[in-house]
């Protein structure tokens, strides 16, 4: 979509460079996500501290984020479009960084399983998070491309992250019946699980945004 | 939540000779409430806000096409006198333009010439329309003085008592506060906020942010048409013309 330009470029870069910055936090939960998973099913210690320690720079860029938008909150008194960008911007920053926190979360709970004997294979928590990181993707290229179709099937997408969610807790659920000495390992896969599946709500809360500011319209508490 | 209209504008158009200024504008100002007209310069807003109580009659050569229909009566019908119209649709200026006499004289003086001569009379109307314009307490005690020793925020202040003596229904503010500094400009935003409570005011502004805290409806011009007229919060959080957008956000020229 040709859009028209402010006539202050400062302004301009102001906001296109908020833009830019979201894309790269969205980028590095993306990264955290994936090395998570990873270090989880390869029992991989090494990568799930990287990942822990990686939060922090992920945490700076919330923070700078934030700054950004405060400022120009403060600074040039955004109307309209520009406003709804800004606050959208701000709440996405938020939903990025608690994404990234989960992923730190999952981490710590792939340390404390690799301390323990495994359990099985892992087959539906790997699957979890790829939908998971394709939904964040997908948030953030409907944020780019103001995409609202882009933005409804993110939301649609986070049923079957609820589904498999659900369908790991009945699974884990067995195990534990069967083997008491299974129920830590079991309810620390379920943490892991149900932080997949509340990253899936943050990429849809993402999306949610994406159709305010496109449209002006606050669907987060519409079905999707 | 739309009040009655009390002045209600039908496919106006108007030139000055042979260049029309405003293209076949239709809008209604709602009773006791405030309107902000913005848009950028040239684009007719206070053409349009000038022609409400017939300033444009003193500019050679213009002519006024349509109607404007001020309770009940088009204010542009050859027996209506521009003067009674001027009565009810009091204006202010962009720059403060105090009468040289005294602080009484001028809130006294428009009263005078309608015919109030007894002092007591008048003098419950000074006070009454300082207080309105809540300068009262600033000059009470010196309302002999001159009112060009006032400064620019208090003669503006004034001049808005001044038209409030005249006990209008309407008044019209071209860019009021655009000489002022930012405190006599919170003091006359104030004072327009309590004004609209007993008087419609419509007011034409560059301020965007001054539009978007005073008034409950704009109305956005462009090359003398006006391209959308929705209510304040409207406009300026998610209005539905393009060229609104870009003009309040700054994308404009």
């Amino acid at each position: 979509m040709a859009e028209k330009k402010h006539t202050s470029t400062h302004y301009e870069k102001e906001l296109r460079d908020i833009k830019e910055c979201l894309i790269y936090l969205g980028a590095l939960v993306e990264k955290a996500i994936e090395l998570a998973t990873e270090a989880l099913v390869d029992r991989n210690t090494e990568l799930a501290h990287k990942v822990i320690c990686d939060d922090n720079t992920i945490d700076q860029l919330d923070v700078e984020i934030e700054e950004k938008c405060i400022r120009i909150l403060a600074l040039r008194q955004p109307t309209a479009r520009d406003l709804r960008y800004i606050t959208t911007a701000i709440k996405i920053n938020g939903h990025l960084e608690r994404i990234g926190d989960m992923a730190a979360n999952i981490a710590e709970k792939a340390i404390l399983l690799s301390e323990e004997s495994p359990m099985k294979p892992y087959i539906d928590i790997p699957r979890m998070a790829e939908i998971a990181r394709g939904m964040i993707k997908e948030s953030l290229d409907a944020l780019v491309n103001e995409d609202t179709d882009l933005a409804r099937k993110v939301r649609m997408e986070d049923e079957t992250i609820d589904n498999l969610n659900e369908q790991v807790f009945r699974e884990l659920l067995t195990f534990m019946l069967e083997d008491p000495k299974k129920i830590h390992r079991a309810l620390i896969i379920m943490q892991i699980s149900k932080s997949l599946e509340r990253i899936s709500d943050h990429a849809v809360g993402i999306a949610d945004m994406v159709m305010y500011m496109v449209t002006g319209k606050i669907v987060r508490h519409e079905p999707s | 939540m739309e009040g009655n209209s009390i002045i209600e504008l039908r496919n106006v158009n108007f030139f000055y000779g042979k260049t029309r200024a405003l293209t076949d504008i239709t809008m209604d100002f709602s009773k006791n409430r405030v309107t902000a007209l913005i848009g950028p310069s040239g684009c007719g807003k206070s053409t349009l806000l000038r022609l409400l109580n017939r300033m444009n009659d003193l500019i050679d050569g213009t002519r006024v096409e349509g109607e404007i229909i001020f309770e009940g009566i088009n204010i542009y019908k050859p027996d209506v006198d521009p003067v009674d119209v001027r009565r009810k649709i009091g204006m202010v200026f962009q720059k403060p333009n105090p009468f040289p006499k005294s602080i009484f004289s001028n809130i006294a003086y428009a009263p005078r010439l309608a015919g109030i001569t007894k002092r007591s009379d008048l003098e419950f109307l000074v006070e009454e329309s300082l207080k309105q314009a809540v300068l009262w307490d600033e000059v009470r005690d010196i309302l002999g003085k001159s009112a060009m020793t006032l400064s620019g925020g208090q003669q503006q202040r004034l001049c808005i008592a001044r038209a409030l003596a005249m006990k209008p229904d309407v008044i019209l503010m071209d860019e009021p506060t655009s000489a002022l500094d930012p405190i006599s400009t919170a003091k006359i935003e104030e004072l327009i906020d309590e004004l609209r409570r007993n008087y419609t005011i419509i007011i034409v502004t560059h301020n965007m942010q001054q539009a978007a805290r005073v008034s409950s409806k704009t109305g956005f011009f462009y090359l003398g048409k006006l391209i959308e007229y929705n209510a304040t919060e409207k406009i300026f959080t998610n209005p539905d013309v393009k060229q609104t957008e870009d003009y309040i956000t700054g994308r404009f020229g």
